[in-house]
């Protein structure tokens, strides 16, 4: 039985992050992930990292940014502790090797990001999040001997002992099919968000909330479930990411009109108001007919307006994109975008540590809500947040791990795990696909629980996701294999996303009134009154979701209208 | 909406049987990726077809598989392309090529790739001291590496490398793209040493036959083989290492010949290559050692009349005028102050340019 110090699954930034620190500290370390960790969804954040680096910066202006960004829903402790080290965590990533684009002087050169007052966003062309993760992994190369790596191997559960600490976790080597319990003094859970319950989505294919909800079926907390990003340029034909950094280079949004519309919802940010500003204005522009397109549901992102030459140094990714999946040459035409589902801004609750109320549990990244981006998460800022807080995970959980001795863990545990996947392998061909459900849960959330919502929507999509839930339990598989057999393993995936989509409704449904992501047709205004609160989600004894209020941190910064 | 058929190349390591063939049909539109229609295909037929994929965008790199023969990632190439390309109207998806298969199209990456990335020394090793704030750095040396940063060890360079076929252990077209990334960044300490390695490895950077498959293959335009070029001239021309695979000397010596003849004189390339680029080299005893050991090849050649012994003596070249031409290129090329390289993300693509 492998047994750490600490034991870290999901192995993106804040994972990796959370290793090298916990390894620095001189603890033994384990970071398990079910893909290898260069294919983790980090990869696909592009514009860049948020950090008030410039001279005529602050950090408290950015953190005031972040706050304002939030609609007040975030914590200010947490965003002022973000932001006032993010200059520092900027210069380590500049120090082991990230290729940050520079100036005429050499120094890191800064673009404009939505939502923010300055130019503060360092940035490598736009695959920022891609040359990030492949230079920690290239450290975490380097630190073979202190790091133990579990590359492609997928965790079934969390593991409690009988005082209610978590003291491992069960996981499957995806490669043999054997299973093995993961014996650990704290578990960091960095394992991303549930984007898949939405279909389109941004959102990898991995990105189906394993970790919010083994940490749900343990007990933890999930928090601001309800606040769900949709991203204002996603391409139309399939959902794709178009990154922010278009918009910070200069990129003009356009309806059928050829208007520049935002002038009508942020005259002064313009494109580069907050996102769910951005993605309101879009969906109202196409809802009154004013979209573009064979059936009026896109918008027209047009960079033809940013020099040629910078295009095809600093978005390059994206001109690739929008000729191989729209076939678009973005540098000479229009390319249709719509708002689509992209980020999660709840999550598994924590304190700025990473720690969770679980005693033993810690989580980073986007599985995590401390909460930083409230109701709307900044554009730049999800880098960010994975390495502050996956650092601050990893050096918490050191200090932890050397301060205890190893704990005992059941190992009748891994019967219970191996037991619950024979199940699903043996389970008759009578009952739906499992491919099905999946599929219809994310047209519902899509439909349901986007950018406009209301009580009744919400209740349908409630009750359609009750029935999946039902009709989950005796989905069948094909695959009876043990060597990747990756059709079980979706089976466990559609249970979490199910979970995770439960959470995101009830939450919805409770908050009545509009704020940052959350918008209800029924409740139109912010309510600071009654709903200055976070909302968050416990499983009950009959794995119900039971909800619960937690307040919000406020420091400087008082709610105040929001305009951009 | 159109039909598109798609053989598979599946493989179950439990069942004890070989590989083989399996046909699935799938609906989609023509511009949707090769990966949409193995997901279809799974989801709706048999979801126990194994392939490893995430992002679906050509970001993450899992994908990589041949498709028609030709390495690239499923999720980059369309149907209605494949199809086109197609021997016989359906589309062929087997695994990639130099790494063993573990199932259907996953192969053993581990094994092969990731091997060979870490045998590059994959970590920046800074100057010291390290600075409070970032290195100050040229802005073109940060836009240079970001081309080989946007590998995304997908494998499909790996996949399709002929030197790799003939010489297992040869690092590689990812690993030595890696090993660029380093080579290129100013902040890195050990350049002469990184370069030392790789020209002194007999499976390094001199291994490279320069057949531009890997150029070819590579999603993302890395283009690993001028990565390795790159990593040559700096090793022969900028650090003067003289390598003991003779890979610096046969370079020099295949330029200058190219320069003098207009054409490959593959008679004096040997000696020079091993003696020393001048045409006396032959009459050294290093290149006396290496022609006797290549005698029985030699006879071969003559025998079979691929070489004649008049060609030997009397070279073939290229008429004076355009000698003349080639030499022009020479000059040109050798006269600019700066040696220019091929960037995508600083020149871009020749259509980029119109």
């Amino acid at each position: 039985m492998p047994a750490h110090d600490v034991l870290i699954i999901g192995a993106g930034l804040a994972g990796q992050r959370a290793a090298l620190a916990a390894a620095n500290a001189g603890v033994s370390v384990a970071i398990m992930s079910k893909v290898h960790p260069v294919r983790s969804h980090s990869v696909a954040a592009a514009g860049g990292i948020n950090a008030a680096i410039a001279i005529d910066d602050d950090w408290t202006e950015h953190a005031y940014d972040t706050v304002k960004g939030s609609d007040f829903l975030g914590d200010q402790d947490a965003i002022e502790i973000m932001c006032s080290e993010a200059p520092g965590e900027a210069m380590h990533l500049e120090h082991i090797g990230v290729t940050f684009h520079r100036n005429e002087k050499g120094e890191l050169d800064l673009r404009a990001f939505g939502g923010a007052s300055k130019k503060r966003t360092a940035y490598v062309a736009d695959i920022t999040g891609q040359a990030i993760l492949h230079v920690l992994y290239e450290q975490l190369m380097r630190h073979h001997a202190t790091v133990d790596r579990f590359e492609e191997w997928f965790c079934t559960s969390l593991i409690l002992d009988d005082d209610g600490e978590c003291v491992g976790a069960v996981a499957r080597d995806i490669r043999s099919g054997t299973m093995e319990i993961f014996n650990a003094k704290s578990v960091i859970l960095a394992n991303g968000g549930n984007g898949q319950c939405y279909k389109p989505t941004t959102n990898a294919l991995i990105c189906t909330g394993d970790g919010i909800a083994q940490a749900y079926r343990i007990g933890a907390p999930i928090m601001d479930m309800e606040m769900v990003q949709y991203h204002p340029t996603t391409l139309a034909e399939n959902g794709f990411l178009i990154t922010e950094g278009a918009r910070g280079e200069g990129a003009h949004l356009l309806n059928s009109e050829g208007r520049r519309f935002m002038e009508d919802y942020a005259p002064n940010k313009m494109e580069l108001a907050s996102r769910d500003v951005v993605s309101r204005a879009e969906q109202t522009e196409i809802n009154e007919g004013r979209g573009v397109g064979p059936d009026g549901q896109g918008i027209y992102l047009d960079v033809t307006v940013v020099p040629r030459k910078r295009v095809l140094e600093a978005l390059r990714e994206i001109v690739n994109i929008g000729r191989d999946f729209a076939g678009t040459d973005i540098t000479r035409e229009p390319i249709m975008i719509r708002p689509g589902q992209h980020y999660i801004m709840g999550g598994v609750k924590t304190d700025v540590d990473g720690r969770t109320p679980v005693e033993g549990l810690y989580a980073a990244g986007e599985v995590a809500c401390v909460s930083v981006h409230g109701g709307n998460r900044l554009g730049a800022n999800s880098l960010l947040d994975t390495l502050i807080f996956g650092r601050r995970s990893g050096e918490d959980a050191a200090r932890r791990g050397a301060e205890m001795a190893m704990p005992h863990t059941p190992a009748s545990r891994l019967r219970e795990d191996a037991a619950m996947i024979d199940e699903i392998v043996k389970r008759p061909r009578t009952g739906r696909r499992v491919s099905e459900i999946k599929d219809e849960l994310g047209t519902t959330m899509n439909e349901f629980v986007a950018v406009y919502r209301d009580e009744d929507g919400l209740n349908k999509a409630h009750e359609i996701v009750h029935r999946l839930k039902e009709e989950a339990a005796s989905a069948y598989i094909d695959d009876y294999g043990t060597v990747f057999n990756q059709d079980v393993l979706g089976a466990l995936e559609v249970g979490y996303m199910l979970d995770c989509a439960e959470m995101t409704i009830v939450s919805a449904i409770d908050r009545k009134e509009s704020r940052g992501a959350q918008y209800r047709l029924d409740y139109p205004d912010r309510h600071d009154e009654e709903w200055l609160k976070h909302i968050n989600v416990t499983c009950d004894g009959d794995g119900e979701p039971r909800i619960t209020y937690s307040p919000v941190t406020i420091t400087k910064w008082e709610p105040e209208v929001r305009k951009y | 909406m159109a039909e598109f058929t798609l053989r598979l190349r599946r493989y179950d390591p439990e069942t004890g049987g070989g590989a083989y063939w399996e046909e699935h049909t799938v609906e989609l539109e023509p511009h949707r990726s090769v990966l949409e229609g193995i997901l279809q295909a799974k989801a709706r037929h048999d979801g126990s077809i194994g392939i490893r994929c995430s992002c679906r965008a050509a970001i993450c790199g899992s994908c990589g598989v041949r498709i028609n023969g030709h390495p690239d990632l499923a999720c980059h190439t369309h149907l209605g392309h494949a199809k086109q390309h197609s021997a016989d109207g359906v589309i062929e998806v087997e695994p990639m090529g130099n790494m063993p298969v573990i199932k259907d199209l996953i192969v053993d990456m581990e094994a092969v790739h990731w091997k060979k990335i870490r045998r590059v020394t994959p970590w920046l090793i800074p100057k010291l001291p390290v600075p409070e704030r970032e290195n100050i750095v040229p802005r073109e040396s940060m836009v240079d590496v970001t081309q080989s940063m946007a590998c995304i060890q997908c494998g499909a360079c790996v996949s399709d490398c002929l030197s790799m076929e003939v010489d297992p252990e040869f690092i590689g077209p990812a690993a030595l793209a890696k090993a660029y990334r380093f080579v290129g960044d100013p902040r890195d300490d050990q350049h002469f040493e990184r370069l030392q390695d790789l020209a002194e490895d007999p499976h390094g950077i001199y291994d490279c036959t320069h057949c531009f498959q890997c150029i070819e293959a590579c999603p993302k335009g890395v283009a690993p083989m001028s990565q390795i070029m790159r990593l040559r001239r700096l090793a022969g021309n900028d650090f003067d290492i003289e390598d003991i695979n003779n890979g610096e000397r046969h370079e020099a010596a295949f330029a200058s010949l190219v320069k003098q003849y207009g054409l490959l004189n593959e008679s004096e390339l040997l000696p020079r290559s091993y003696a020393g680029d001048s045409p006396l080299a032959k009459f050294k005893p290093a290149a006396a050692a290496e022609l006797s050991s290549s005698l029985p090849a030699i006879a071969k050649a003559l025998l079979r009349r691929k070489v004649t012994p008049g060609g030997v003596l009397k070279p073939h070249r290229l008429p004076a005028a355009d000698r003349k031409a080639v030499k022009q290129i020479y000059e040109t090329v050798e006269g600019r102050d700066e040696r220019r390289e091929f960037n995508i993300y600083i020149s871009g693509r020749d259509e980029d340019l119109t």
